[in-house]
């Protein structure tokens, strides 16, 4: 079957050229390469940090040393040289803007390339956006009507200045600085992210949202993100990543910290789509990222929702600690990898109150000579009587050189508690593909339909006009598969 | 000029001959019925007329209104106007019916140079023809064929081609799996769209559909050839002395 192979070479090519690759020409200020206590207090100082704070990093620091970078992940990368890496870029704009206009319009060309017309979120889409932009935010907006509502939605450096206290009670307390490797190199170095506090009672009237971009040649990205919401409030937060092309390896480790109080809910969706690397992974970015939301609160919520299309290494479990007897931890995730991408990602839901409920909606598609692997730990403690957990992960193989593992681990010390687990491993069949095809759809659109119905369930966790620009991106990172 | 021209089509499936010389020609308005035993080749004939990957002619020709399908994929010989119904309906986990139908057509329009549908009109342009079928609005929100029932992915697969509205049709055993009242409904929607512009090619084993979409002609594949062609009247005669004495015969 001549043909057929035809197809499946078809499918499994790579893509070329990345879509969003391009270098916006910004001066930038940097600190000196590498990494020593000197470049923490230089980073700490020019943000015009509070003593608490620094010490905060310089005990993250001397951690850090003290630890070594995990080796379990199946992933392979040459080692990483922390010396070769600046850890503190900033646009030499003026970070203070009143409004749009007042932006670098190179910047906002960025921006439009990526399809992300700014005027129109704001109109259209209600959207907030705390734009970061290498390493500090240079325009927020909406925040006034936020404000209205009590709502603080801000760079993380700018409430280290205007609500302290809420920064050093939250910061670390998901997440430890000696927490792994990683983590402790954000917790030393994090240059800026975002930083949303729901007051009680409060229904935040429309979606967060924070675009990254990496821009800065071989600047290592740490944003550090921390939202807590109070009783009976709800926030939807969203993150979407897209990078320019470039050859150096660049390293991102974010950290991103969730508090859940009473009745609290807090929905966090990412699409990312950071720069893959070339056919062989050259230049591809390291997204080696901790995310953990803790359900403080009785009857809590936090569901996180991702679809990973991008980077040349994904290491990132998001996960839910459900302390609140009641709460409920939820994970929807779509990993696709293609040509030499390898994601090894999951989650960690960690059962400690009672009645406590997880679901887990895994999704894995491996293209090309790409491993996906899905890595889940499910943790029922002993007091965390009569909980549930439901798992579901499915993978999607595309060509016969890719790879998809599915790696759980269950520990369970309570007899009250259930837990299921279901695992699927499927291929695009020639019988799907033809019957497209003979229906006019070429074997792209297929392709494309076939996924995306694959990742339907996840995908409706997604907020409308996320779930659009996910399943294009899905099109896209597997489109140029398709020739 | 005939709408399908099919010209001494030879095809080898691992080796071994399937087809040995097909020869047909189906005009516009006409509706032609292939019969023949199991293993005659009829399935073949039918993925090697749509293109599928595998099928491809080792000699003779394929014409669709004139131009050869040889060197079409199986999407350009669909958007060019070629439909077949298939014997087994796939399945497609999470894609919605309606969306399905509606890249499919879309497709098909941009093809022939007219407007792609929105979604309102497309809807509504949909459920009437759906309605024909007696495909619920509902069947149209799950996902293609899945848990479908054997009638109901018939008449999903008559619906495609009423949608569609292709040149040539054709029907792969559409009858096999039904029962009379489920027959009936995909026979009457398959008449409903003769006319005289498209043509039906109706693969069957049993003479049972053509009860409902009476052919013009009626031809009999045995071991990758036609042995012989007729009116209906040829398929009464393989109801009553079974396929062996024709193939003796000839």
């Amino acid at each position: 079957m001549v043909a057929t192979q035809e197809t499946i070479d078809k499918v499994k090519e790579v893509s070329s050229s990345y879509k969003y690759g391009f270098v916006t020409e910004l001066e930038a200020e940097k600190a000196p390469l590498g990494l020593s206590e000197d470049i923490v207090k230089f980073i700490s100082n020019k943000k015009k940090e509070p003593k608490w704070l620094l010490d905060w990093r310089l005990k993250a620091y001397k951690k850090w040393l003290t630890m070594d970078e995990p080796n379990w992940a199946m992933v392979n990368f040459p080692k990483i040289d922390f010396q070769d890496i600046y850890y503190y870029s900033a646009p030499k704009t003026k970070p203070k803007l009143n409004s749009l206009d007042e932006v670098d319009p190179e910047l906002l060309k960025t921006y439009e390339k990526l399809g992300i017309p700014i005027k129109e979120q704001e109109v259209l889409a209600g959207v907030a956006v705390d734009y970061v932009f290498d390493s500090v935010s240079v325009a927020t907006t909406f925040r006034e009507k936020l404000a209205d509502e009590g709502i603080i939605f801000c760079p993380i450096s700018e409430a280290v200045q205007n609500h302290p206290d809420l920064v050093k009670k939250y910061i670390g307390s998901v997440i430890p600085i000696g927490d792994n490797y990683y983590a402790a190199l954000n917790s030393a170095v994090f240059t800026d992210g975002s930083f949303v506090y729901v007051p009680k009672g409060v229904k935040c009237p429309m979606e967060l949202s924070t675009y990254f971009r990496i821009n800065e040649q071989n600047s290592g990205q740490f944003e550090r993100t921390l939202i807590i919401v109070e009783d009976n409030s709800y926030v939807s937060y969203l993150e979407g990543c897209t990078a320019p092309q470039r050859d150096e390896n660049q390293l991102h480790a974010a950290v991103v910290e969730l508090v859940a109080m009473d009745d609290a809910e807090i929905k966090y969706s990412t699409v990312q789509n950071w720069y893959p690397g070339d056919k062989d992974g050259k230049g591809g970015i390291y997204n080696f990222v901790t995310k953990r939301g803790n359900c403080l609160g009785k009857r809590s919520k936090i569901a996180w929702t991702q679809v990973e299309t991008g980077s040349a290494i994904t290491w990132k479990y998001p996960s839910c600690v459900l302390r609140g007897d009641n709460s409920v931890g939820e994970f929807y995730s779509v990993a696709v990898a293609n040509n030499s991408q390898q994601a090894d990602t999951g989650t960690k839901m960690i059962h400690i109150g009672k009645n406590t409920k997880s679901t887990i909606i895994s999704k894995g598609i491996s293209a090309g000579k790409a491993q996906n692997t899905y890595r889940g730990q499910v943790q029922i403690q002993k007091n965390a009587k009569a909980s549930r957990n439901f798992t579901q992960c499915d993978s999607l193989l595309i060509g016969d050189r890719c790879g998809a593992h599915t790696v759980p681990y269950i520990n369970q010390h309570t007899p009250s508690a259930r837990v299921e687990h279901e695992a699927t491993t499927s291929k695009i069949s020639e019988d799907q593909l033809f019957y497209c095809l003979q229906r006019g759809l070429d074997t792209e659109q297929a392709t494309s339909l076939i996924v995306n119905g694959f990742c339907k369930e996840v995908m409706k966790e997604l907020p409308m006009e996320f779930a659009v620009e996910a399943q294009k991106l899905i099109g896209i990172s597997l489109e140029g598969s398709v020739g | 000029m005939s709408l399908l021209e099919i010209k001494n089509a030879h095809l080898k499936l691992d080796n071994k001959n399937i087809l040995n010389g097909v020869s047909l020609s189906v005009n516009k308005g006409e509706v032609h019925a292939i019969m023949g035993p199991n293993g005659s080749g009829k399935s073949t004939l039918s993925y090697m007329l749509a293109g599928r990957d595998g099928y491809e002619l080792e000699d003779g020709e394929i014409l669709l209104d004139g131009k050869s399908l040889s060197e079409m994929e199986a999407d350009e010989r669909a958007r060019s106007g070629l439909f077949l119904a298939f014997q087994y309906p796939v399945e497609l986990p999470g894609v919605g019916g309606m969306s399905f139908l509606r890249e499919a057509v879309n497709s098909r329009r941009k093809f022939l140079g007219e407007k792609e549908l929105d979604h309102l009109a497309f809807v509504k342009e949909a459920r009437k023809e759906a309605s024909k079928m007696f495909v619920k609005d509902e069947m149209l929100k799950r996902a293609v064929n899945v848990g479908f029932s054997g009638g109901e992915k018939k008449r999903f697969e008559i619906l495609q081609m009423s949608m569609l509205k292709p040149k040539v049709s054709i029907l792969d055993e559409t009858d096999s799996g039904l029962d009379v009242d489920a027959l009936k409904i995909v026979s009457d929607g398959v008449n409903s769209q003769r006319n005289k512009e498209n043509a039906i090619v109706v693969i069957t084993h049993y003479q049972r559909l053509l009860d409902y979409i009476v052919p013009d002609f009626v031809h009999i594949l045995s071991d990758g050839v036609i042995i012989k062609s007729g009116g209906p009247e040829l398929a009464l005669e393989v109801e009553k002395n079974g396929y062996s004495g024709l193939i003796n015969a000839a």
